[in-house]
């Protein structure tokens, strides 16, 4: 196990050099530098900017200092475009509002996901598998910005029962909204998966078996069937986080929760290089941190895997 | 002798392939997928709304850039969907008719799917069949790539690409195609290794055929069916993909349009009593994703016969 875990990091940690490197290079490949403006500075005063924030330096250099900015004190360094604000200060501004309702969005995709899918497979072929089935099959054609707009015509122009964005602290009837839209297309994928995987494991030997020397429906559902039908989920999970914090952008822009997709989508606008790769390269490290874990899980509770 | 032997190989092999005309693979196949009723009735429907795209602007009669000056800034008033006003679908916002941008948004939405797909088909099918073919080394590297490339936010660094290339339709859809190819890697990768210990691949190779070749002659080829059962697939996961970009005002320009950025029109307007200019473009996108998945998982039924 432990030789599996070094292992594992092992590769986490290049692909997160390999991110920071490209997105670096991406800026740097951009036409225009980050000071160029319809009315052009004085040479004296852009090389006096430039040495400033050290792009006069060779850019192998920049990128040495840029890492050891990061790793040492956790810099992203200042924003191009707001001049009074770091990056930093952005990203722990958008930061936990984005972790807040993605956070609850994960557990709606999960714990609706998965009973969904282990009644469907248990009941097959009755009312309540159809439903799900259709469920699942119509939120695949619902992504989240689908989601969020007929969201707000039901519950905002028609019920008036809920605000039509905004964040206000994260009180719940502002959380409700981003949640169903974000959530919904994963929890039917999560849906999808639990149940086709729960009637492979039912048709087992060893459920058979088990059915077969009288064992009670209870004892053998949560501990034959369960663990072994949630492997494929597990393993969709990291995946499904990466769809998460993605979707995050959206909601963030179509219910103005003020998240850190407001400030990439607003830097992409701008051109605000070193708020869009602080942003990339968070977002980057914690997918690769959860996949980490999304497969250590796995190894943990797969025995067949060898390490 | 041997002159002799292969025409003689050759009238066995024109034999059999006479007596099993009526059950070639293909054949099998697209007989399996007409009996798949949900299928074939999205095929057609998927096919008149192409037709539609393109025989659609013969009867518009307004294009998809004109401003009906009556309708601007009015659309809730005069700009609803009637057949006298010349708009069939109303107006959006601007005046302009959303029967001919519908169909515009269309053609783009589906032409960025197709070519996206393909760019990820070709990358996808030769990187996973090298890798499966060449094997050891060299298939352990190339995956790795693969894994690594896969727990990249790959829509945060697509939207990167965009700001720093600028923002073109033909980037938008190159930057997704060469996002899109890592599962079919795998997938064609782990067909691969089923086929490369077949005998006509060992034949091919003690006869000296270069790799090269055999990757593309042979192991190609044979991949076709599940390259296409995926190609089916990726294709409504590239139109989300471009959807959602255009969704926040980073894809498609003005004033072309696509379903995505026709949907963030419709969206931001709903609270002015103008639910046409959602619902028209909505209709069409939702029933076209639909379309794409039923033939998915149709022709998976009928081309890959371990999923049966």
């Amino acid at each position: 196990m432990i030789n599996y875990i070094i292992k594992r990091i092992g590769v986490a940690i290049p692909t997160l050099l390999i991110l920071i490197a490209v997105t670096f290079y991406l800026m740097h490949a951009a036409p225009g530098g980050p000071f160029t403006s319809e009315r052009p500075l004085p040479p004296q005063v852009l090389a006096n900017i430039e040495a400033k924030y050290g792009l006069d330096q060779p850019i192998w250099r920049q990128m040495i200092n840029y890492l050891w900015g990061i790793l040492t004190e956790f810099d992203f360094g200042p924003s191009y475009k707001y001049h009074d604000r770091t990056v930093n200060e952005i990203i722990s501004h958008g930061f936990p509002i984005t972790l807040k309702y993605g956070f609850w969005s994960f557990i709606v995709a999960i714990g609706v996901g998965i009973p969904l899918g282990a009644i469907a497979a248990i009941r097959k072929n009755t009312w309540i598998d159809y439903l799900a089935v259709g469920v699942s099959i119509g939120a695949q054609v619902l992504p989240n910005f689908v989601m969020a707009p007929l969201l707000i015509i039901v519950f905002t122009l028609w019920l008036d029962w809920l605000p039509g964005g905004g964040w206000n602290g994260g009180e719940w009837q502002y959380l409700v909204m981003p949640v169903i839209a974000l959530s919904t297309s994963y929890m039917a994928s999560i849906a999808r998966i639990t149940r086709s995987s729960m009637l492979e494991v039912l048709n087992t030997n060893y459920i058979r078996t088990a059915k077969s020397k009288g064992l009670p429906t209870k004892v053998i559902f949560f501990r034959h069937v369960l663990k072994p039908s949630l492997l494929p989920v597990i393993s969709y999970l990291g995946p499904a986080f990466v769809g998460l914090i993605t979707g995050s952008v959206l909601i963030d822009i179509y219910f103005s929760t003020g998240g850190m997709g407001y400030f990439f989508v607003n830097a992409a606008f701008n051109r605000d290089y070193s708020v869009m790769m602080g942003i990339t390269i968070v977002v980057g490290a914690l997918t690769i941190l959860f996949s980490l874990i999304a497969d250590l899980l796995y190894a943990w509770i797969d025995p067949k895997i060898r390490y | 002798m041997i002159a002799l032997n292969k025409n003689k190989i050759k009238v066995m092999a024109e034999n059999l392939s006479d007596s099993s005309a009526g059950r070639s693979l293909w054949k099998d196949a697209r007989m399996r997928f007409m009996q798949n009723k949900a299928a074939t009735i999205s095929l057609f429907i998927l096919m008149s709304i192409v037709l539609f795209s393109f025989i659609g602007p013969y009867f518009a009669v307004w294009s998809y850039e004109q401003i009906d000056w009556n309708a601007m800034g009015s659309a809730a008033r005069v700009g609803m969907p009637s057949i006298e006003s010349g708009h069939f679908f109303g107006t959006d916002d601007l005046g302009r008719d959303l029967y001919s941008r519908v169909i515009q948004g269309t053609q783009i939405s589906l032409m960025v799917g197709v070519l996206g797909a393909s760019v990820a088909v070709i990358v996808g099918t030769l990187y996973g069949a090298t890798s499966g073919y060449l094997g050891g080394k060299t298939d352990q590297i190339m995956m790795r790539i693969v894994d690594i490339l896969m727990s990249i936010p790959y829509m945060f660094v697509l939207i990167l690409l965009l700001v720093v290339f600028g923002r073109s339709i033909g980037m938008l859809f190159i930057g997704i195609g060469l996002l899109s190819w890592l599962d079919m890697s795998r997938i064609v990768r782990g067909q691969t290794l089923n086929l490369k210990n077949k005998e006509f691949i060992e034949a091919a190779r003690v006869t000296g055929v270069s790799d090269f070749k055999i990757i593309t002659k042979h192991i190609v080829p044979n991949l076709l069916g599940i390259v296409a059962v995926y190609a089916t697939l990726l294709v409504p996961g590239i139109i989300l993909a471009e959807s959602f970009i255009s969704f926040l005002g980073l894809g498609v320009q003005e004033p072309s349009t696509s379903w995505g950025a026709l949907i963030k029109e419709g969206a931001g307007t709903i609270s002015y009593d103008t639910e046409w200019q959602l619902l028209f473009p909505l209709a069409f996108f939702v029933v076209s994703l639909f379309c794409f998945y039923f033939i998915g998982d149709g022709l998976r039924d009928a081309l890959d016969p371990k999923e049966r």
